[in-house]
């Protein structure tokens, strides 16, 4: 069991010991959640939404490495007060600058942070039942890489499964 | 220095108490060690052991010495039958490599378990891209290899059966001596190495008592320096070498003999064997100190591998569910506790351990799992001051995880 102690910057650090905007959000307007336990990393965001569009709360809860706590709490930090238009508009690049770099092996918590927030974006215009001309039905980036990490580790539990019978 | 990593340092200072039980990957050395080593470096016997000057014989007479000393820790019939390697990974590396490539012509097929360490499970793997076909036998959800199944793999064909004395990761101590009978009843011919890494200074081992043909020892997992190890080969079974050069003393890995560490690899046998029963005593000790009370103080924990005498003395495997194995060896860092964690990230997802895999363990369990292992140096201070900082570190990376975790 060799594991190699990744440079985490000093952000990432300080937002693991003290994340900011931590738990579930009672009154949220809408939540979306990325990754799943198998992945080892699971995000749900929490947004509190007003009539104007604007993200007056953002909160989340994280199973995850200290990259993935680091990276949600800070892409909490940033969307308050955003107009959605705006939030929808943030990439994992941005996010993982942030925290001052990720390591290669880590960029995919930043990915998945910001995955979990255009999800919860997408998902309250479409219980609303309109969608604004800048969302776009295609999937982004990083819901797209979001749903492909979510595969890889069912089929990787899945292949587990079937390899233990024989 | 890197920024980041003088941060993580400086978020370190001011504990009260700092404990390592991060034998599995490294180990601190202790002082009677250093202190014996030093002198080769400068002293004495800092010549190469081949050559026909004073500081050479005096090289030479301290590796034979340190062969000596560990060849009676094994019960080898004689000292030619240790081999120094630089360490575990290499002497693994070397019996499945050397044995493959001396036997290729004989046959093509290796038996190895699906719960070995990564130096014999890669090196296998390795082989089996290079026309050998390699068998990996299940264990039970304690680690222990089903020996029926190994009767069913054995063939005439098969040249090398690899199993380890006791399982690195969860110290489950395997039923060596009879897989080994059984391994030879079905083919004679077939070379028997194991990794006894674990095994070394913690349960009785003796290479005759066994019948093994191949043994790997490491260093540091008895406390002496890294970078040294033994392949204990049978009188009269033969590998090949896997790197060529000069051959100094050691026939099977050229290169200039590493004398101070050689000698410090003999001095920390010669303490873990000193006073032998008590140390084992005392880790166990230490060992159920640990296990009862993590189990008892902090819920939705599992112990990971067999308990009480059929578990290695200092291994200590536990999965915390609902927390991240790798954010919770970050906070127990914090702490002053240092341990390791069952899985590493990969670029895309969590890698859970093989072992625990194999033992049937869920992925999140196996990814909240947490490694440690108690030295004869620890103390019931040092135990109950992890104690502790667990259910707090556990705690708050339960909040965390939130409607998420396990509450």
């Amino acid at each position: 069991m060799s594991r190699v102690p990744l440079p985490y910057s000093q952000k990432i650090l300080e937002l693991f010991r003290n994340p900011k905007n931590l738990g579930r959000m009672e009154d949220a307007t809408v939540s979306a959640v990325a990754g799943n336990p198998a992945c080892g990393d699971m995000i749900t965001f929490y947004l509190k939404i007003n009539d104007q569009d604007v993200i007056e709360k953002a909160t989340f809860e994280s199973y995850g490495c200290a990259a993935n706590i680091a990276t949600s709490s800070i892409v909490t930090e940033k969307v308050k007060g955003m107009k959605l238009e705006d939030a929808w508009k943030i990439t994992w690049k941005e996010i993982a600058e942030e925290v001052g770099g990720l390591p290669a092996v880590k960029m995919h918590c930043g990915i998945l942070a910001v995955g979990a927030l255009k999800r919860a974006i997408r998902e309250y215009y479409s219980k609303k039942g309109t969608l604004p001309t800048w969302l776009s039905p295609e999937l982004t980036f990083e819901e797209k890489q979001a749903l492909e990490e979510e595969e890889l580790a069912r089929i990787l539990s899945k292949r587990l499964k079937t390899t233990e019978g024989t | 220095m890197n920024g980041s990593v003088r941060e993580l340092l400086k978020a370190h200072e001011g504990l009260k108490h700092e404990v390592y039980l991060d034998i599995e990957n490294s180990s601190m050395v202790p002082k009677e060690v250093v202190d014996v080593m030093l002198s080769y470096f400068n002293q004495k016997a800092y010549g190469n052991p081949t050559l026909t000057h004073k500081p050479g014989w005096e090289a030479f007479e301290a590796i034979m010495e340190s062969a000596r000393e560990i060849a009676t820790f094994i019960g080898c019939k004689s000292l030619e039958e240790i081999n120094f390697t630089p360490g575990e990974t290499e002497a693994n590396n070397l019996a499945l490599l050397g044995s493959a490539s001396h036997l290729k012509d004989r046959g093509r097929e290796i038996v190895i378990s699906e719960i070995e360490p990564l130096s014999v499970m890669h090196v296998a793997e390795m082989l089996g891209r290079h026309g050998f076909s390699v068998k990996k036998i299940p264990v039970d959800n304690e680690g222990f290899i089903n020996l029926e199944r190994l009767k069913e793999a054995v063939s005439r064909e098969t040249v090398l059966v690899s199993l380890s004395s006791v399982n690195h990761e969860i110290g489950t101590i395997q039923p060596i001596k009879e897989a080994v009978e059984i391994v030879k009843d079905k083919n004679p011919q077939a070379i028997f190495h194991t990794d006894a890494c674990d095994a070394y200074g913690k349960i009785p081992f003796n290479v005759q008592d066994l019948g093994v043909d191949l043994a790997t020892i490491s260093s540091y997992k008895i406390l002496g320096p890294r970078g040294v190890g033994v392949l204990y080969v049978k009188e009269g079974v033969k590998v090949d070498r896997i790197l060529e050069g000069q051959i100094g003393t050691q026939k099977l890995w050229p290169g200039v003999e590493n004398t101070p560490l050689i000698v410090g690899f003999a001095k920390a046998s010669e303490l873990a064997f000193k006073n032998f029963k008590e140390n084992v005593e005392r880790m166990r000790a230490l060992r159920d100190r640990l296990i009862d009370g993590t189990l008892t103080k902090i819920s939705h924990t599992v112990l990971n591998g067999p308990g009480g005498e059929k578990r290695a003395p200092d291994n200590v495997n536990i999965s915390f569910l609902g927390c991240e194995g790798e954010a919770l060896t970050i906070e127990l860092s914090l702490n002053g506790v240092y341990v390791s964690s069952g899985s590493a990230c990969t670029r895309r997802v969590l890698q859970p351990s093989h072992v625990l895999v194999a033992i049937g363990r869920k992925y999140e369990e196996a990814h909240g799992s947490i490694l440690m292992k108690v030295t004869r140096y620890h103390t019931n201070a040092d135990i109950d001051y992890v104690l502790d900082v667990l259910p707090g570190a556990v705690e708050r990376l339960r909040k965390i995880a939130g409607s998420m975790g396990v509450g």
